[in-house]
Parts: structure tokens; sequence; C-alpha cells
């Protein structure tokens, strides 16, 4: 069993209450902080190596150290609009341990040295936005929020709100836009929310998983973090495990676990649902690149992969992948690489915000040329074709989405082409979706190679 | 600057809520109160049949003191607000790829036809309304919907019955303000 510092307390009957919060220890790194100057709490953050765990790993100290002195008010905003395809890890803590968000928030802020701090929750997690709001009003009930913290001076407002159905709006920029009470447009970045954010001062927002190990982080010293995982992968990440496992949930693993252990072993997925060949992974949630299953376990050199920032990227994005949310999907050879690109296209083209031509044009365009394919109405060229338009969409829209979503489309094909093909060319046989749960790829590629030595 | 007055008495606002707006709009700073906007429409919305007329939006724009324009052009971003009467009951189901690998998409159909409806619409009656929305944040508890304010998940086809019948006996509950 891997070190747990996030769901170590998790099946204590009664964690979601402050009383048995309390008793467990919780608090405990208000009082400490409360003791210590914001430059050492920022420092031993620094000293954790922990990376932002939304999705880009960003080193949370450095980003802290970023904020703006020049003007006093600052904000810390907690990132919980977790919409990301295959990520539903900070649902799981916001509604198990409520408090330690609540803690993370409070140190988090007194380092930040920030007097007004928010959570904001996508709209459809109305039930965890009450749990939060119950449990910031037992803090304040307790004296951890308001003025005078326990009598230390540090005066800390913090409440929840509440989004209403938009992916972009976990984007950091759309998201303070959307906390303004408008549209969730991106912003053109410079200049940085730790410069100007939230009501045009400087702001962090930081993830609910990365603010919930602040608390550990200041208890036990960033040394102690950084000893757990392998080099620049410090301390445990949660992982979202979905698709065709035996045991999808949320697993805390320790940045070293190897990707096969992960999904093999009865501790975490238990292997394949129904004992049928895996197929392909995206193992850090939709944006990052699909990885066929020989490419999953070991890195194209022949290396075993492991559960790290470094590990799962080896390879760049020829041959590798990324950790991104820790969004775990797992495919198994009845399901249609064409089909979920066509899945995955669509849902970027609905969350476009439409602001840039490339993302709003581009992502429309993925998802009709990747529906005529997966539906037997495609054209050989419409593969070079959707080549063409991701790449033309990457690196040229105001915010990463557009990039989010080039990304699978491009991977998709770079591993899978022969499927598109084969869909191009076996159109018949593609007519009803679960063409692969009759016929598997495995067993139907014999029909490309036969075509292609009648060509010759 | 004048503005079409529009007939409010039709936009249910009960002192309950009426009051929940006060507080909401408490927890930001003087001069930013439009930043509770999203949260009392989710109020205002859930309060009026689970849409947004004109005159509600109007009405929310008044209690903020904002432009009512500013409230429409949030309306029609995020796409929890309807602009348009929906059913009572919506199963608003995960169309998205995790769900669609363990059988999101069978169970839609089931669903659909159970009903006698197609994606989108509202049976005869006015009662159900199938709908596909993207990824819900359940992806390892597929496949699942939404409904109000709540997830079914791990669903079958005998769930999606019972559902249903609760559904019929009214017996979903909706959340309530702490
Ligand atoms: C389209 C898009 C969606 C995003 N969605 C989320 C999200 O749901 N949750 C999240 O924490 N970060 C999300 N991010 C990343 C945030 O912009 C930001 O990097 C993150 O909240 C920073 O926190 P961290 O440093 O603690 O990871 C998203 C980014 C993009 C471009
Ligand atoms: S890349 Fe897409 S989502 Fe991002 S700002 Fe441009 S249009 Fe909006
Ligand atoms: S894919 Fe269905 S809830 Fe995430």
């Amino acid at each position: 069993m891997g070190k747990k510092i996030l769901l170590e307390h998790v099946n204590v009957p009664g964690i979601e209450t402050y009383e048995v919060y309390r008793k467990t220890g919780g608090y405990a790194s208000v009082e400490k902080a409360l003791k210590m100057t914001p430059t050492e709490i920022v420092e031993e953050v620094k000293k954790s190596g922990l990376r932002g765990r939304g999705g880009a790993g960003f080193p949370t100290g450095m980003k802290w150290s970023f904020i703006g002195k020049n003007n006093p008010t600052h904000h810390l905003v907690c990132n919980a609009d977790e919409s990301e395809p295959g990520t539903f890890k900070d649902r799981y803590l916001m509604e198990k341990l409520p408090h330690l968000l609540i803690e993370g928030m409070i140190t988090s802020s007194i380092a930040l040295e920030a007097h007004l701090s928010y959570i904001y929750i996508r709209g459809e997690y109305m039930w965890v936005y009450r749990i939060l709001e119950r449990a910031i009003n037992e803090a304040y009930a307790n004296g951890w929020l308001g003025k005078n913290i326990k009598g230390s001076g540090f005066d800390l407002d913090l409440h929840v709100t509440c989004g209403a159905g938009a992916y972009i709006c976990g984007e950091e920029t759309a998201l303070i836009e959307s906390l303004e009470g408008k549209r969730g447009n991106p912003r053109i970045k410079p200049p940085f929310p730790a410069v100007v954010g939230l009501y045009g001062n400087p702001t962090v927002v930081n993830n609910v998983e990365t603010i919930m190990d602040v608390p550990w982080i200041i208890m036990n010293g960033g040394e102690e973090f950084a000893k757990i995982g392998i080099g620049k992968s410090t301390g445990t990440k949660l992982i979202s495990a979905s698709g065709n496992i035996k045991k999808p949930g949320v697993y805390e693993i320790e940045l070293n676990v190897p990707v096969e252990e992960f999904v093999m072993s009865d501790e975490y997925c238990g292997g394949m649902q129904t004992d049928r060949p895996l197929k392909a992974c995206v193992p850090g949630g939709s944006s990052v690149p699909i990885l066929p299953a020989e490419l999953l376990f070991k890195t194209a050199k022949g290396e075993q992969r492991l559960m790290t920032y470094e590990s799962m990227s080896d390879g760049g994005f020829a041959t590798g992948s990324m950790i991104g949310s820790g969004g775990f999907i797992v495919y198994d050879d009845r399901q249609c690489i064409v089909r979920n690109t066509w899945n995955f296209s669509r849902f970027y083209h609905h969350e476009s915000c439409g602001q840039c031509s490339p993302c709003r044009e581009g992502t429309g365009w993925l998802e009709k040329v990747t529906w005529r394919l997966e539906h037997g109405f495609g054209r050989e060229e419409d593969i070079d074709l959707l080549w063409d338009i991701q790449r033309k969409i990457e690196g040229n829209t105001i915010c990463p989405l557009g990039d989010a979503a080039a990304w699978p489309v491009a991977a998709a094909i770079r591993h899978f082409r022969h499927e598109f093909e084969y869909h191009v060319r076996f159109p018949e046989k593609v007519k009803d979706r679960k063409h692969f749960e009759y016929e598997p790829w495995e067993k139907v590629k014999y029909l490309m190679v036969k075509q292609e030595a009648m060509a010759v | 600057m004048s503005l079409v007055v529009k007939n409010n008495s039709e936009v249910k606002l009960s002192d309950k809520t009426i009051a929940r707006i006060e507080l909401l709009k408490s927890r930001f700073p003087e001069g930013k109160k439009k930043s509770a906007l999203l949260t009392i429409l989710h109020e205002v919305q859930d309060e009026n049949n689970d849409w947004l007329s004109v005159e509600a939006m109007d009405k929310v724009a008044e209690v903020l003191g904002i432009l009512p324009i500013e409230v429409y052009e949030v309306v029609s971003f995020y796409s929890m607000y309807n602009q348009k009467p929906v059913g009572k009951y919506v199963f608003e189901f995960c169309r998205t790829s995790c769900c669609v690998t363990r059988g999101a998409e069978d169970l839609m159909d089931y669903t659909c036809k159970k009903l006698g409806v197609g994606m989108g619409e509202v049976t005869s009656d006015g009662l159900f309304q199938v709908k596909g929305v993207e990824c819900l944040g359940a992806c390892g508890y597929a496949p699942m919907l939404q409904l109000g304010d709540f997830y079914k998940e791990f669903l079958t086809p005998e769930k999606m019955d019972a559902l249903v019948e609760d559904c019929r006996a009214g017996k979903i509950q909706k959340l309530s303000a702490v």
C-alpha cells in the first residue's frame, strides 16, 4: 500500500463534519501557519516540489512567488470546475473531505496574504456546493474564518460560488471572468492572473487537489513531501480511473507506481473489465494524446513506464502522453478509436467559447469530419484534412482549449491511422456503432492487408 | 436610457429566495455584486419551473442593479440555464467517452424508446425529457445521468425503469439551500 496524504482519513465515519475532522488533527496546519511568515510557507511549498494538480503541472511554490506585490489586495481562487472528461477526483475529495479543502484554502491564503478567497465549483455539482457551504459555515462558527482568526490578527473571508455548465470556465482566466458574473471567455495572457486577476487584483488560481496537499506540507515539511515519488514528480496524486477496467474509481498513488501495476493490480484498477485485451489509454484526461497498448506499459525505448510526469511524457507526443489531470481512461478492443475521436471532437466543439476563429471553426470542422468518417461517409483525403485542421488550430488560439481539441485528433491519427483508413474503405462495416464489438480491429485488419496486396 | 418595462407578475420570487439572494450578494465586495449572478440565476430558475423567461432575467437584473443585457449574455452562454420550458423530469445523460465505453448510448436509446420520445423531446404529458450532455465528472460511475440536483450512477435498464416510476410517483426531491 502506497502512502496516503489526502485520503488517509477518508474512511473515518463522519469525517465530513467539523467535529470529527478536527479530532483527527484537522486545522492544525492553520495554527502552525499563523505562526509562520508568508515567505516561510511559500518556501516550504517550493521545497516540496508540489506541482499543480489541475493539469499543467506548474510548480505551485513558484506560481505563488509571482503574486504581484505592488497591489496589496490579493485573492486565492480554488478551481473546482472539474470538467475535463475522465476526471472526477476533485468531486470525490470535496464530498468526503470538505474541511481539508477549507483548511488548505486558509493556509494557502495566509501564504499569499489574501484576505478574500473563493472556491469556484461547477454548477452540476450542486450537492457538493451545499456540502462546502455547510462546511464553510462550520469553519466560521469555530473561528477559523472571519476577522482575527484565532487571535492572530489575520482576517480571511472564504466563500463558495458556482458555475453553470461550461468546460471552458476551468481555464483560469475564463474562471475569473465567470466569477465576476460574466461569460466564460478566456483573457489574453499576459498579464497573468498573478498580476491582474480577480477584480483586477493579483490572484492565484489553484486546483482543489493542489490546495488540499498544502496542509500536509505545512505539518510535515516540504522535504518530507519531496521524499515521496521520483525526481520532479513528488508526493502523491489522485488518479480518476474509468473505462473498461474492473474497478473504476479514485485512487491515491505515490508518483512512482508502474502503469502496468496501476492497471493490472487489484490494489488499483483490477485489470480489464471483461478480460478483453487492452487497446488504448488516455492517461491524463481527454486533452492528452491517446496511447496505444504497446506504448502504455513500456516507453518506445522499452523502459517500464511509470505514473510520473516525466515517464508519462517520455517520447514527447510522438510516443508519449501526459499525466495531465489524472483522468485515466482505458479502452478495450471493442472500442472504436474513430468513434472516440469524434466523441472528443464533439465535446471540444460544444465547449469552445467561440472567441477565436481557429478554435470556433476548427473544432466544428473536426467534429464534422470525424463524424462522417465514423458513420461510413468518409473520404480518403479526410484523414489528411483532419491532420491539417488540427495543426492549424494548435498554438493559434487565445487559450489552450484549441490545443486540447487538436492533440487527441493528432494522436489518434498518429497511432491508429489504419483504423481511420478502414472506416473509409469499408464503410458498410462501420455503419453500426458497435462494429468493433462484433468484429474487433484485430479480426478485420486482414481486410486492409488483403486490399493493399491486391492493389500492388 | 430607456428599457422596455415588462410585467413581472408571473416571476416567482419567494421571501426565502429574496433573503437568499441578499446573502449571496453579501459574499462579494461592494461594487462587485454581479459576481453573485450565476448562483442567483440557479436559484431563480429552480423556483420558476426550471427555466428563465425574459421577465425572470429582467427581474434578476433589477435585483442586482445591472443591465438586462448583462443577464441575457450570461444565460445564453451557460448550458445549465434553460431559455425555454423543459420537461418536469429531465434525464441528462452523459454522452462523453468514458460513459460511452460503459453503455451510455444503449441506455439513452433504451430510455427514449421506453418513453416514446427522441433525444431532446418532451413527452406529451410534459413529464419527461431525455438529453445528452457532456462529461459530468462521474466517469468512474458510468453510465450515469443528472436529474435535477442529483446524479444517478451505475445505471442499468432496470434502474431506469425504477427511476421513471419514482418520478411518476413524485418521489424525486429537490435540494434545499443550507
Ligand atoms: C480548457 C481548460 C480547462 C481547464 N479545466 C480545469 C479544471 O476543470 N480544473 C482545474 O483545476 N484546472 C483546469 N484547467 C487548468 C487551469 O487553467 C489552471 O492551470 C489550474 O487551475 C491551475 O491550478 P494548479 O496549478 O493547481 O494545477 C483547465 C485549463 C484549460 C485550458
Ligand atoms: S481557444 Fe477556443 S475556448 Fe479558448 S478562447 Fe479561443 S475560442 Fe475560446
Ligand atoms: S464521461 Fe461521463 S461523466 Fe465523465
